[in-house]
């Protein structure tokens, strides 16, 4: 919702870690017993015999005329896919609990088998040795396979750790992480007007999935959470349909559901200062573990939009700041014109509302701070009154939740959008840093 | 990770499988294992040696008659695996763990004859420890002997409580017809995936109101759950008459006679007996964890506990061979098992359980995802065992 942050500068040079390449062959292909259903009974898990349907190659001739279909971001990189790549189209994310019982050996087991399948499923490949169509005719595939066949769909998968998993809210140290835990990983604050629900809320581990094809999307959060059974089952998870923000200036800026252009003034690949400055946590900011890393915020904002839409334009134009048509700041110009926050008409009312929610996110109004925001559009079916259970599932990624925290503050205060929305869910999770292959996401943390 | 890996390597490194990691070259990866081409004339196999281990025989049948493929033992008799029922054009797997040695292959287009193209392979030893399957066949035999005794026993310990019931409902005394709904059941549970195995006699015992369809007579033990506990009901139920009463108590007892009868001469195969161990787990992830089968008595967890217990049978009449399969596929059932005896112990009261109704959420969602927990090694004890 935060129509935050900052300037753009098209045209710098990328970062890099956002283009799409084929990822190498050599990267590990195994799960560990536990995590390898099908064949762990035929007792050769791990062997790898390689026979998965292979999406990708499968694809590349169905889809040639697709340009985004067959797009592939490497797993195995310095940073986690799913950041600064360009937003995909599709979301499904998933907070996870860690079971009872569950030690810090099978944890890491844990995090290993699920490094192994997500590096699998973003180069298109099905999971495991036999994937979803082949293996023991006896065994449930390893796969579960509604993915076979489809392209790579630019598939991200990205992991975080969220503050109960170095410790419970008891004060338990369940894996020897506690003394670990970076001291910003608390929960973020009760904001004014926060209606959370505990069930949409929290979580131990999460896997953000982005994809341009939502079955895509889906699949890989079905099947990392099939993974993960007995060792960490779904809390809440979040579908999620038209990105929301644009990650690079190559994208056009898309529309939330109040039909107005989000993230116009969001981080860009293409800035790297910007993406260093504001993005990635840097080695001296706390545990070395993170250094590379990020913080992701996210919200279920629920949009009463059935209000909004009897709303008048001009309303609507001054609640947001912009206008509805083109997405300029109603101090003028287009686009991308930096607002002009003191340009005022009749009556010396600034042109752009004191309320207005363009001016309470802009890092101007809040001491230069940026995010990286990622969020998507939701509809989840409808509520008992027949309203749309319609909204933005808002993620942004910061250097520090302390960023977050401050222009949240700012707008759950004074922002006018509120009459017209409710923040019901919220969680917090450190993104570590990407692993190396023959490494898994999160190996820094127990080093 | 695991040691295991290594003879994946050694396979790749001959050339025999080839792992298709990169995108960009990998064109068919479905063929990467050992590929057989049943046709109507051959039965053609990519290689005529491999090294010691698990291989995978990918089989297409291009004819037009219904194939199989076997991999016979040197003397091109007794079976080491077999890919069976495969339609024209269409290709399955056969996943094999083999040792160094002397093998055949054949294919019986058809289905029947003594298979064509009768063609040597060669198993090279890789270094790989194989284990031996000694005396198999005599346990599976004995797991079968003991599981049908437990079959019989069950169901005539649920006749006899069915009578009891029945008994108590026909002379209006509710209160001991509801004290012995639930522990009667239990026997039903414990085994339900045989029972169901009785084309009729599972609907007109055990359905629920939901599986009606329209003009469907309802009977069986959900029929008179709700008529003993008619405070769930809707409003406007109104309690059977005795006639309806002496209709649903006999048809009860009769079609327990029946099933009783029907379970003097069982035999299970080993896959049989590892699949009814997957079913019951099903059933109590579809019907138990959600509280859906005992709509009206909510005394779901009788029933939960009586599926676990009959899977429970199942997978210790089959431990001690998958202890020589696969002893980390056991451990690991040992303990989810316990898991979830944990979860459920958690709930008795005396000799009865929580009424589902009174389970909280939280309570629910850890029976789910220790259900969850179990199920996903469990379903793979057939394709070890069978193997």
């Amino acid at each position: 919702m935060t129509d935050s942050t900052g300037s753009d500068s098209p045209g710098s040079d990328s970062p890099g870690s956002g283009s799409p390449t084929a990822d190498s062959p050599d990267a590990p292909r195994g799960l560990s017993r536990r995590g390898l259903f099908g064949l762990a009974g035929a007792g050769v898990a791990g062997l790898g015999l390689g026979i998965a349907g292979d999406r990708a190659a499968l694809a590349v001739a169905a889809s040639a005329a697709q340009s985004t279909a067959g797009t592939v971001y490497p797993f195995y990189q310095e940073h986690q896919a799913g950041i600064v790549t360009p937003a995909q189209d599709r979301l499904h994310f998933a907070a996870f609990d860690v079971a009872d019982g569950t030690t810090r050996a099978d944890l890491i087991e844990l995090l290993q088998d699920w490094s192994v399948a997500a590096a699998a499923m973003t180069a298109g490949r099905d999971v495991g040795d036999y994937g979803s169509v082949s293996g023991p005719y006896d065994a449930p595939p390893e796969d579960t396979g509604e993915a076979h066949g489809l392209p790579p769909a630019g598939l991200t998968i990205t992991f975080g750790f969220g503050p109960t998993l170095f410790q419970t809210e008891a004060g338990v140290d369940r894996f020897g992480l506690a003394a670990r835990r970076p001291a910003e990983l608390v929960d973020v604050p009760h904001f004014p007007g926060d209606m959370l629900e505990e069930t949409r809320s929290g979580g131990d581990l999460c896997i953000q999935a982005c994809a341009d094809d939502p079955q895509v999307a889906v699949h890989a959060i079905r099947n990392l959470s099939r993974i993960a059974f007995g060792r960490a089952a779904i809390r809440w998870s979040q579908l999620g349909f038209g990105r929301t923000s644009s990650t690079s200036t190559s994208q056009a800026t898309p529309r939330n559901l109040f039909g107005f252009k989000d993230g116009t003034a969001n981080i860009k690949a293409e800035e790297p200062a910007a993406v260093t400055e504001h993005l990635w946590v840097g080695a001296s900011d706390g545990p070395a573990w993170l250094a590379g890393g990020s913080y992701l915020v996210a919200r279920r904002i629920r949009m009463t939009i059935e209000t909004w839409d009897r709303t008048s334009l001009r309303e609507q134009e001054t609640v947001i700041g912009r206008n509805k048509g083109e997405g300029a700041p109603l101090s003028g110009g287009t686009e991308f014109t930096e607002p002009d926050f003191t340009l005022a008409g009749r009556a010396d009312q600034p042109l752009i509302d004191t309320a207005a929610h363009v001016r309470l996110a802009h890092p101007t109004q809040n001491d230069g701070i940026r995010m990286l925001r990622r969020g998507y559009n939701f509809v989840d079916g409808n509520d008992a009154l027949g309203r749309l259970d319609a909204g933005l599932f808002f993620i942004s990624f910061q250097r520090t939740p302390a960023s977050f925290t401050a222009v949240q503050l700012n707008l759950a205060r004074h922002d006018a959008l509120n009459e017209y929305i409710r923040h019901v869910g919220s969680a917090l999770f450190a993104v570590p840093p990407g692993a190396a292959k023959g490494s898994y996401v999160g190996a820094s943390l127990f080093a | 990770m695991r040691a295991r890996l290594l003879p994946l390597v050694a396979a790749s490194a001959v050339g025999l499988l080839a792992l298709t990691g990169c995108v960009a070259n990998a064109t068919d990866s479905a063929a990467a294992g050992i590929t057989v081409d049943s046709s109507a004339d051959a039965c053609d196999v990519s290689a005529a040696e491999a090294p010691s281990g698990n291989l995978s025989f990918t089989v297409t049948n291009s004819g037009d008659q219904v194939t199989e493929f076997y991999l016979l033992a040197e003397d091109g008799l007794r079976i080491v695996g077999e890919a069976e029922n495969i339609g024209p054009g269409l290709s399955r797997d056969l996943v094999v763990q083999l040792k160094p040695g002397h093998y055949v292959t054949t294919c019986k287009p058809g289905m029947t004859g003594a298979g064509i193209d009768q063609r040597a392979f060669t198993v090279t030893d890789s270094g790989d420890d194989i284990k031996v399957d000694a005396d198999l066949d005599a346990s599976i035999e004995v797991a079968n002997t003991n599981y049908a005794a437990y079959v019989r026993d069950q169901v005539a310990q649920l006749l006899t409580g069915t009578q009891a019931f029945a008994d108590a409902y026909l002379a209006g005394d509710d209160d001991t017809a509801r004290a012995l709904y639930a522990p009667t059941r239990a026997h039903w549970e414990r085994v339900e995936t045989v029972a169901e195995s009785f084309g009729d006699l599972d609907p007109q015992l055990d359905l629920r109101e939901a599986d009606l369809e329209e003009g469907q007579d309802w009977t069986g033990w959900h029929a008179i759950e709700k008529d003993l506990w008619p405070a769930e009901a809707e409003a406007g139920f109104a309690a059977y008459t005795p006639e309806q009463r002496q209709n649903l108590a006999g048809l009860l007892v009769a079609d327990t006679e029946t099933l009783n009868e029907k379970v003097q001469d069982l035999d299970f195969t080993l896959s049989q007996q590892t699949n009814g161990a997957i079913g019951l787990l099903d059933e109590v992830a579809t019907g138990k964890v959600t509280g859906e089968e005992e709509f009206w008595s909510h005394t779901d967890l009788w029933d939960f506990q009586a599926n676990i217990d009959g899977a429970k049978v199942l997978y210790a009449g089959v431990r001690d061979i998958l202890l020589e399969e696969d002893a980390d596929l056991a451990a690991d059932l040992d303990t989810e098992f316990a898991a979830l005896q944990e979860l459920l112990d958690a709930q008795r009261v005396g000799e009865d359980f929580t009424l589902y109704t009174d389970l909280t959420p939280a309570e629910i969602k850890a029976f789910a995802d220790q259900v969850n927990a179990l199920g996903e090694p469990l379903n793979q004890l057939t394709a070890t065992l069978v193997l």
